[in-house]
Parts: structure tokens; C-alpha cells; sequence
């Protein structure tokens, strides 16, 4: 009478297919264990996260992707004005525009890929309340999206080096390794902020004043010579240092960063990206319950 | 014998009432820790041993098993942890204790439109919602066609979600979700939606499902779709099982605890009162003059009702309410609302009165009938309250679920023409 039965448990002889796809549902355990062939299976989520995101930004918006350009250029004006032909601030002999635009490119792509991997949580609740997959995609399309808007801005930053006339020299090889330690510090703050937001919103209010001080302990609107040498390796340790130094340097040829800026910068994204990843897995299990 | 899909054993799920609450706010934190600033650092150990009564057990000790091809489903009341079991089973939450093997790929339609995004196209949003329920996108560009159709939304493919109607959102909600083709799939309450053309498509498509060898676990309180699609069901309270087995063998243990439905009242023996006017006897019964407590939205609900005048009575009105289970008055009907009095003269004697509510007018639902007999505005002879119970279900067909508002559900015929152009101008 039990075959084809709801049988209560316990009857352990009964037959288990041989580990095709086996799951096993257990209460959250303390140890931080990412797993990452899951990750890989669910890798096409990833890519419709960020199709997504970049299909949504601009939708009913009167001059769409346009802002992707607007924002790190009119913040370049108004530097070059200000922090530029007012406060004097020196530029290594680049010109102001070049200079602000350079170290605005990575930091615009920062700060709004931390504002919306801040928000990625939140802003699909209903859906992390009603089906699986691995939460770490939701923080990580939103860093990923924002780098469709940085490429955007860069191609405007061609067009300003060929008006000035500026070639980028051989640093510019390490574009590549700068650019992930950027997306490596918004994706690791990223994910501390938007688990801390599913459970406190007090984190959206403080995340405007966050961007904005971390802007200025940052070398975006100065250069970080101005920074005294003994403490140049505990500025550092802010990853954006060591990142915006080497916009500038890759794409501009401006003043090689020392050593030690960068491996403290190092350092720092490293320190950023472990904790909020660990911070995150052990969220992930109870985010569904208190979002 | 087949193999098992599905097992749990001894899942539990606690949930602490102040995690209910909408969310924390940094304040409550920091004013917590002011107050006691070693509970901070002394962690959760501290915190449970002080709120120890303040959690409650969603779901305790529920274990069973579920063999590959089988399809299930799970009743209970509100709040009977029907829903945390699925998503414990679905990996949105984890479970408290306890553990639970999953053997098979296995898809969740917890909701309808799971994914769904309002700026985005219809085209955009089925790709999007295959995702993220788990579709590979090959899987979705093959069926994309046939959920088009079977939403039925062919011709607004590149027209944004939000200039869908609300119907049309849930059709292609649904359609996504019954082209999911995992080997496991669990299902909350989705068959709920549409108009009564498309629901019947639904079933349709759950039908081929069930029949499809593949393994489901669906939550419902559709009696009618429970007995028809599932062969066993596991009955939920207060987070434990009560129950499981055969779905027409659960359900009827179900239904007669319940629904607490009450085909018949019949005066007492022992009650000897002396006035001029006693019911004797309310009882309802189904078309075949049988007996019933149980209808469905198309059938007529007969009321027959006893009673005995000892005194003749120059006015009496009997009255009978319909109220729903929440209180309200759905309407009152009286035996002179056909009479040009509003209360007719009674010479003693026993009587029988009956009359019916017609097919297709109340919602699936609880109702109470109430009964009085009184002289209008001045006395009441005798009153009945709550005397029977009926419960008004959507068996068999899945027909006025459809979510509209409203506190009955008439079924009003309508004439549609087209008019003639020169009217039109």
C-alpha cells in the first residue's frame, strides 16, 4: 500500500536515484562556503540581471544613455572651474579637463555602481522572496551594468585626448588591471551595503553622505602628492586611491603612483571584497525572511 | 516502485516576531545596545535566552516523503505554514532544523509574474521571467511562440507590461510559468487567474503536467483542484502535519473539521417553550432535495424551513440573512417580499416554507444563514442565529476565482452587437 504513497519518513531503504542532481536542504551553517559551480550554473541569470538593468536605466528618460556622458562631464566643468582655475590645485601640468575627467571616469562608475548594487537587494524583493538563485547576482549585475556607462564615458575621453593631443603612454596596459580593482572595491562594498540594507533602510540615507565623503578622501579632485608621504600608505588603503591614480596615470601619462599607494590600494580591495563577501554569504541565508 | 523525489525530515522553521515587523531600523539597534551594551558582544546566545517566547514555529517537525511522478498537494488554514514549507523546498528561506533532500531539477511558481518588470516589453519579460525561474535561454527562444499563444498576447510582444491590463500581465505570467518544464515543481495557489476561458486552459496545461511523470507539490485551497489533479495530499496545522494520504480520504477529514459547515439545525427535544411561534427546523439541500452543506457556484442552494405557530398571529415575517464568514451582510430575503405587505397573517399551525438561492449568484465562500421571524417594527417571535452553515466551492470547474472584487459573483448575461456605423458617425 505505501508504493506511489506519501510514505512518512523514516522508511530510510527506499531507493535514491545515483546523484544526478541532488540538493540537500539544511539550516544555515557559520561557515562561509561560496559556491561557486553554482554560480556557474546560473551564469545566463547573471547576463539577464544585467540586460536587465541596462534596458531599465534609461527607459522613459528624454535623452537616455546621453546621461551616461552628462554626469562625469558637467562634474568635469564645474572641477576645472573650481578646484581648477579658482583653488589652483595642481594637475602635473595636464590640463585641468584631462585631469578631472580622467579620475571622474572611474569614480562616476563607482559611486553609481555602489548606489545600485545598494539597492539591488531591496529593489527586488519580491522576487528573492519567491524563487532561488544565487543572491550574489543581484549586487554583482548592478556593478557589472554600470560598466556599459563607464565604456560610454570613455569613448568621449578619446575624443577629449585627441583634442588636446595627448597619447596615452605604456601605462595604458594596465587599464585592465586598474578597471577590476575597481569593480572588485564597488562590488565588495557593494555587497556589505545591500545585505545591511535589506535589514536596515537607515543604510540608503547614509549612503548619499558615504559617496560623498569617500569622494573626497579620494584623489578625484586633487592629486594624491597633495597627501603627506607618511601617510600616504594609510590613504591608500582606500582602493579608490590606488584606482583613480591609475586612471590618471594609465590614460593620461599623469605621475606614475608609488608603490606603496598601490600595493596598500591592493590591500585594501582585498580586505573590501573578502568581507563583503563573507559578510553576504552569511546574510544570504536570512535576507528572504527580513527583507 | 519509484524512486523518491522529495524528503524531509523533521523541517522546521522559526520565525521571530519582531523579524515579522517590517524591517529594523539602525535606531532600534542602537537603542537596544545603549540599554545593554553587552548584548552586542555576547551575540545571539543572549538574544534568544530573552525573547525565548517571542518566536513562533511556522513549521515544526514535518517530515514525509514524495516519490518521483507524484502530485501532491498541501491544504491547511491561513497561516498553517503551507507557504514556508514550499519555500523552505524552494531555497528562498532555509529552514530552522531539519533537513531536506531534493533529487531532481526543480522549478518554484510561488507567485505569478515572478521577475516581471513594468518598463519592460512582453518579449523582454518572458525572457526576463523564464530566467529567473530557472528556464536556459535556448529553452526560452524554443517555446517563446508557444507562450505567446497560450498567453494569447501575440500582437502586444514589444508593448511595454505596463500598458498591459491586468489580465493580459496574468495570462503571460502564466504562460511563462506552465512552460517550465523542471522535474520537480513546486506551485502556490497560481491557477487562480484569468478569466474562466483561460482558467480552463490552465487546468488543462496542469493537467498535462500531472500527467507528465513529473513530481508536484501544489498549494491550494481549491478543494476542486486538489481532488482533481493531486493523489495524495498532506494536510497542514499550525506547522505540523495532521495528516497525510489519499487526497479524497485527507480532504474529507478536512472539510468536516473545517469547514464547519452544518446542512441542518433541528429544534431540541428537551426545549419545551411555550410562544407563539418555534422554528422546528432549518435544513438545506441540493437539487436532488438531499441534504448538503457543500455546493457548488452553479448549483441552487434550497432552504426548507420548519415551524410551528401555537397562537395566531396577525403579522409575522419570517427573514432569513445570508452573511459571509467575515460578518457582512451578503442580503436578506423574507417570505412577504412578494406580498404587498411587508408581513403576512399566520393562523396557528405548522408550516414548511422553502426557497432557493439561485445558481451562480454567491461567491465560492462560508456562508451563515440567520433566520428570524418577527412582526415588522415591533417584536421579535423567535431568532435563529447562525443556524446553518454551507460553503460555497468552485468544485470542478475553477469558474468566478478570477480575483474580481465584488460580495457576489452573479452570472448576468450580456447582449453585444455591433453597431451600425452610421450610428457610430
Amino acid at each position: 500500500m505505501q508504493d506511489g504513497l506519501l510514505a512518512q519518513a523514516g522508511q530510510r531503504d527506499s531507493p535514491i536515484r545515483p546523484a544526478s542532481i541532488r540538493l540537500t536542504i539544511a539550516p544555515p551553517s557559520s561557515w562561509v562556503d561560496l559556491n561557486l559551480r553554482e554560480l556557474w550554473q546560473y551564469r545566463e541569470l547573471l547576463y539577464f540581471f544585467v540586460w536587465r538593468d541596462l534596458k531599465i536605466r534609461y527607459k522613459q528618460t528624454a535623452i537616455g544613455a546621453a546621461w551616461a556622458v552628462l554626469q562625469p562631464f558637467l562634474t568635469m566643468v564645474v572641477f576645472s572651474l573650481f578646484f581648477g582655475r579658482l583653488a589652483r590645485i595642481p594637475s602635473g601640468g595636464l590640463p585641468y579637463p584631462i585631469f578631472y575627467y580622467s579620475a571622474l571616469l572611474p569614480w562616476t562608475y563607482f559611486a553609481g555602481a555602489l548606489q545600485n548594487a545598494t539597492n539591488a537587494m531591496v529593489e527586488d524583493e519580491r522576487v528573492i522572496t519567491k524563487v532561488y538563485f544565487p543572491r550574489l547576482f543581484l549586487p554583482l549585475a548592478a556593478v557589472v551594468s554600470g560598466l556599459v556607462d563607464l565604456a560610454i564615458g570613455f569613448v568621449v575621453f578619446l575624443g577629449m585626448l585627441l583634442y588636446y593631443g595627448i597619447t596615452p603612454g605604456k601605462a595604458s596596459f594596465l587599464l585592465p588591471f586598474f578597471l577590476a580593482l575597481a569593480v572588485l572595491t564597488a562590488l565588495g562594498v557593494g555587497l556589505w551595503l545591500s545585505a545591511l540594507n535589506a535589514v536596515y533602510r537607515d543604510v540608503r540615507y547614509v549612503l548619499p553622505f558615504l559617496i560623498q565623503f569617500w569622494l573626497f578622501a579620494s584623489p578625484v579632485a586633487y592629486p594624491s602628492s597633495l597627501v603627506p608621504e607618511r601617510w600616504r600608505g594609510l590613504y591608500g588603503l582606500n582602493p579608490m586611491a590606488g584606482v583613480i591614480e591609475g586612471f590618471r596615470w594609465a590614460l593620461a601619462g599623469h605621475g606614475e603612483p608609488s608603490a606603496l599607494l598601490l600595493s596598500a590600494s591592493f590591500v585594501g580591495v582585498l580586505l573590501f571584497a573578502a568581507g563583503g563577501i563573507a559578510y553576504f554569504q552569511k546574510m544570504e541565508g536570512i535576507i528572504a525572511d527580513v527583507i | 516502485m519509484s524512486e523518491i523525489a522529495i524528503r524531509a525530515e523533521k523541517l522546521g522553521k522559526r520565525y521571530h516576531i519582531g523579524e515579522r515587523q517590517r524591517y529594523l531600523t539602525l535606531r532600534d539597534v542602537l537603542t537596544n545596545a545603549a540599554k545593554s551594551p553587552l548584548r552586542l558582544f555576547r551575540g545571539t546566545t543572549a538574544e534568544a535566552s530573552n525573547h525565548s517566547e517571542r518566536h513562533i514555529w511556522a513549521l515544526k517537525d514535518v517530515s514525509f516523503e514524495v516519490r518521483e511522478g507524484e502530485v501532491v498537494g498541501i491544504i491547511g488554514r491561513n497561516g498553517a505554514g503551507k507557504s514556508t514549507l514550499l519555500k523552505i523546498l524552494a531555497r528562498v528561506t532555509k529552514p530552522t532544523e531539519g533537513l531536506a533532500e531534493i533529487h531532481g531539477r526543480l522549478g518554484s511558481l510561488l507567485e505569478v509574474g515572478t521577475g516581471f518588470h513594468p518598463e519592460l516589453t512582453g518579449r523582454e519579460n518572458v525572457y526576463l521571467s523564464g530566467a529567473v525561474l530557472g528556464m536556459k535561454n535556448r529553452e526560452i527562444a524554443r517555446k517563446f511562440d508557444e507562450i505567446l499563444a497560450f498567453a494569447e498576447v501575440e500582437e502586444f510582444v514589444d508593448t511595454p507590461l505596463k500598458r498591459y491590463s491586468s489580465g493580459m500581465q496574468m495570462r503571460l505570467a502564466f504562460a511563462v510559468a506552465a512552460h517550465l518544464e523542471p522535474e520537480i515543481l513546486l506551485v502556490d495557489e497560481v491557477l487562480a487567474v484569468g478569466d474562466n476561458e483561460f482558467q480552463k486552459k490552465c487546468l488543462g496545461k496542469m493537467d498535462q503536467v500531472s500527467c507528465g511523470g513529473r513530481t508536484v507539490l501544489f498549494v491550494s485551497h481549491n478543494m476542486g483542484a486538489i481532488t482533481r489533479l493531486c493523489h495524495r495530499s498532506l494536510w497542514l496545522d499550525s506547522g505540523r502535519i495532521t495528516r497525510i494520504g489519499p487526497s479524497d480520504e485527507v480532504l474529507a477529514e478536512y472539510q468536516a473539521r473545517y469547514l464547519l459547515t452544518r446542512a441542518e439545525w433541528v429544534r431540541p427535544q428537551a426545549d419545551h417553550s411555550t410562544k407563539e411561534f418555534r422554528f422546528l427546523s432549518v435544513q438545506l439541500q441540493n437539487n436532488d432535495s438531499q441534504t448538503a452543506s457543500l455546493f457548488a457556484t452553479n448549483e441552487p442552494v434550497y432552504v426548507e424551513i420548519r415551524y410551528d405557530v401555537t397562537r395566531s398571529l396577525s403579522a409575522c415575517q419570517i427573514g432569513v440573512r445570508v452573511c459571509c464568514s467575515d460578518g457582512n451582510v451578503v442580503f436578506t430575503t423574507s417570505d412577504a417580499d412578494h406580498a404587498e405587505v411587508s408581513a403576512l397573517p399566520k393562523n396557528s399551525g405548522c408550516y414548511r416554507a422553502r426557497f432557493a438561492i439561485p445558481s451562480g449568484l454567491l461567491r465560492p465562500g462560508t456562508y451563515y444563514l440567520t433566520l428570524g421571524a418577527h412582526m415588522p417594527c415591533r417584536s421579535v417571535y423567535d431568532l435563529l442565529e447562525e443556524a446553518v452553515v454551507f460553503e460555497v466551492s468552485a468544485v470542478g470547474s475553477l469558474t468566478s476565482l478570477d480575483g474580481r472584487l465584488g460580495v457576489v459573483a452573479p452570472l448576468i448575461p450580456w447582449e453585444t452587437c455591433k453597431e451600425q456605423e452610421a450610428i457610430c458617425g
